[in-house]
């Protein structure tokens, strides 16, 4: 009898399974005309949920397709790998060059992307700062601060994340103006400074989650966009920035995903979607976001938002991504040479 | 003799260690229970309605919450069933029958329990992403698997492999087969065999490994978050999307959706507990027999 019941419950189960599974395909979302798959680094996710928004409503009025775009968000490293890996993404819009570089090295994007675009393929900027607590206890200006006994400073992992690779190079670039250019000094510098580091995150947003909810640490290096964002979120009363001395222009660039978009059909639009980030109306949506706008008009109309910062590029001082990923972040480069945990 | 203990007939008593003791280490027991298992529980749902039953609402019926829901129910109703069949299949195999390289077989089964789930989604990249060694051939023929529903199917296939059969396994082997024997005896087929002597034995077994399983496959995190790509209302189960409104600084809509991977949860010991209550007996008889 109980047999019985449970045979006739299996089948039910089984049927009423596989009916389900069939009313959920059939009940997904329908798919807009058009879909694109932007692949981004971690804290650019409510700049792009602006931006999208913004984008298909341009799109539309320019006689396009209904445009649905889809994020996909993590560290840029890991983030470039799921690319190289198949993600299929129509556009990436990552942390650093170098990662890109990664995807057109395996062939799925052509080798000259960055010069497809204005100013490097980058259409907003960003800087490395530092986050504090409120009343800054620990007494934290500069990046000599960081490398003292018994300050606890945040930062993610620089083989996975973007935002991590661009603090450690921000620190380098001041330790090499300090001690002019001697190697030795600096990399003593770097290796006192990550003695400090009690955890690495694979990504920013992770790095940013330990210090503001988790409570770790004494400083968060950041972001300047992501420093604002959490501020902006978990109130001024409880953070607040401070801007070294001297600190890195750091240059997210975006690019489409050229054997994905030819086998979709979908450059025409993607393209579209990356110079629309030039625009007036991109750039505001940037600015707005905290990234600073490369347009000098809407720069100017933030101006009190972003503190005026020493800024050095990567391609003056460390001869651009390349040379600089080999030479720190490369298996046994400088940063494994310094970083051994529990030493 | 004391009084206040418990002893098997003419045997030396069972329990001699003073009151205090006893009731510091339940005491103890008890409050380590309370804090780590719990509280967090607890916490969960506060932090969940801590903006009120509305907030919480919203955050349930938000159209990427909607679309993970679907999605983690479509993969645990495909992997479910799955692991139903190969669990049923391992341990018939196992537990009535000899045969050479079955030590070998046990071991397989218990494999995805030994292997770090990061490992489990790693190798499906290894083998279906585009550098790997099915990926060129795959996208040439427009197929797509990993960062894709098969994917996620797969790995969670893989991860919840051993729930049923390891709960079947120890069951029919207790059994014994001579039951089987009888009816192979009587002129019953392998089938016959199989659906009127060997399922009524284990069907408690086996539903209770398919709670287990279904628990597991829906609450998977870590292979899954390898194949999934993150693809926000496309390839993000409830797990993964939990984490991302957490990164989003949306902690209300991270503990609604985790809500309800821990209703889940309290389902699951629900129904267990009221299988053991009423059919605690046949749970018994089949066990004895």
């Amino acid at each position: 009898m109980v047999f019985g019941l449970l045979r006739r419950g299996f089948l039910g189960v089984t049927l009423a399974a596989g009916a389900l599974g069939c009313g959920l395909l059939t009940s997904m979302p329908a798919a807009a005309d058009t879909t694109l798959l932007n692949v981004s680094y971690d804290p650019t996710r409510e700049l792009y949920v602006e931006y999208n928004k913004a984008f298909a409503e341009y799109w539309k009025t320019q006689g396009g397709d209904a445009v649905r775009i889809n994020q996909s968000h993590g560290g840029s490293g890991k983030q470039a790998r799921s690319v190289i890996d198949g993600l299929d993404a129509d556009i990436v819009t990552l942390a650093l060059a170098y990662d890109i570089d990664a995807i057109a090295e395996r062939g799925q994007i052509n080798k000259d992307w960055q010069a497809r675009l204005p100013q490097n393929s980058s259409p907003y900027t960003s800087t490395i700062v530092f986050l504090v607590r409120k009343g800054n206890p620990k007494g934290i200006k500069n990046w000599d601060d960081l490398a003292k006994p018994g300050v606890q400073v945040i930062t993610p992992n620089p083989k996975t994340s973007g935002g991590a690779r661009w603090n450690y190079l921000a620190a380098w670039g001041y330790a090499l103006e300090k001690w002019n250019n001697d190697e030795a000094k600096a990399k003593e510098f770097l290796e006192q400074i990550f003695k400090n580091v009690p955890v690495l995150d694979t990504g920013a947003r992770g790095s940013t989650i330990t210090f503001t909810e988790r409570g770790l640490g004494d400083v968060l290096l950041s972001w300047e966009n992501e420093a604002f964002l959490s501020i902006k979120e978990l109130g001024a009363d409880k953070l607040e920035i401070v801007v070294p001395s001297l600190t890195i222009l750091a240059e997210p660039p975006v690019a489409v995903v050229d054997k994905v978009v030819d086998r979709k059909g979908t450059r025409k639009v993607a393209e579209a979607y990356l110079n629309y980030l030039y625009s007036d109306a991109g750039q505001e949506i940037a600015a707005k976001n905290f990234y600073r706008p490369r347009n000098p008009a809407i720069a100017a109309k933030y101006e009190n938002v972003f503190t005026k910062a020493n800024l050095f590029t990567i391609d003056e001082r460390l001869g651009g991504w390349q040379a600089a990923q080999k030479k720190h972040f490369s298996d046994g480069g400088i940063f494994d040479q310094i970083y051994q945990p529990g030493k | 003799m004391p009084a206040e203990t418990i002893a098997p007939s003419g045997g030396r008593p069972a329990l001699r260690e003073p009151l205090w003791l006893r009731l510091s280490l339940i005491g103890g027991a008890l409050t380590f229970l309370a804090v780590f298992l719990l509280l967090p529980l607890i916490l969960v749902f506060v932090q969940a309605l801590g903006h009120g039953v509305e907030a919480y609402w919203d955050a349930l019926v938000e159209q990427d919450a909607v679309s993970a829901i679907q999605l983690t129910v479509l993969v645990a109703a495909i992997a479910v069933p799955l692991n139903l069949v190969f669990g049923v299949a391992a341990s018939w195999c196992i537990a009535k029958f000899e045969f050479r390289g079955k030590s070998l077989l046990i071991t397989l089964i218990d494999l995805p329990f030994s292997v770090s789930p990061v490992i489990s989604g790693m190798v499906y990249v290894l083998l279906f992403g585009l550098n790997g060694w099915l990926g060129p051939w795959l996208i040439d023929h427009n197929i797509k698997i990993i960062f894709a529903l098969p994917g996620l199917v797969l790995a969670t296939v893989f991860v919840t492999f051993p729930f049923v059969a390891r709960e079947l396994i120890p069951l029919m082997q207790e059994q014994g087969t001579e039951e089987e024997e009888a009816a192979v005896v009587l002129g019953a087929s392998g089938w016959q065999v199989f659906r009127r002597v060997t399922l009524p034995n284990i069907k408690w077994g086996l539903l209770y490994g398919v709670l287990l399983c279904n628990a597991r496959a829906m609450g998977e995190f870590g292979a899954v978050s390898v194949v999934s790509g993150h693809i926000r209302g496309m390839t993000n189960t409830m797990p993964l999307h939990v984490e991302i409104l957490y990164n989003e600084y949306n902690f209300v809509a991270a503990f609604a959706v985790a809500s309800l991977l821990a209703l889940l949860a309290l389902v699951t010991l629900v129904v267990k507990s009221l299988l053991e209550w009423r059919y605690g007996d046949e749970l018994a008889a089949s066990a004895r027999h």
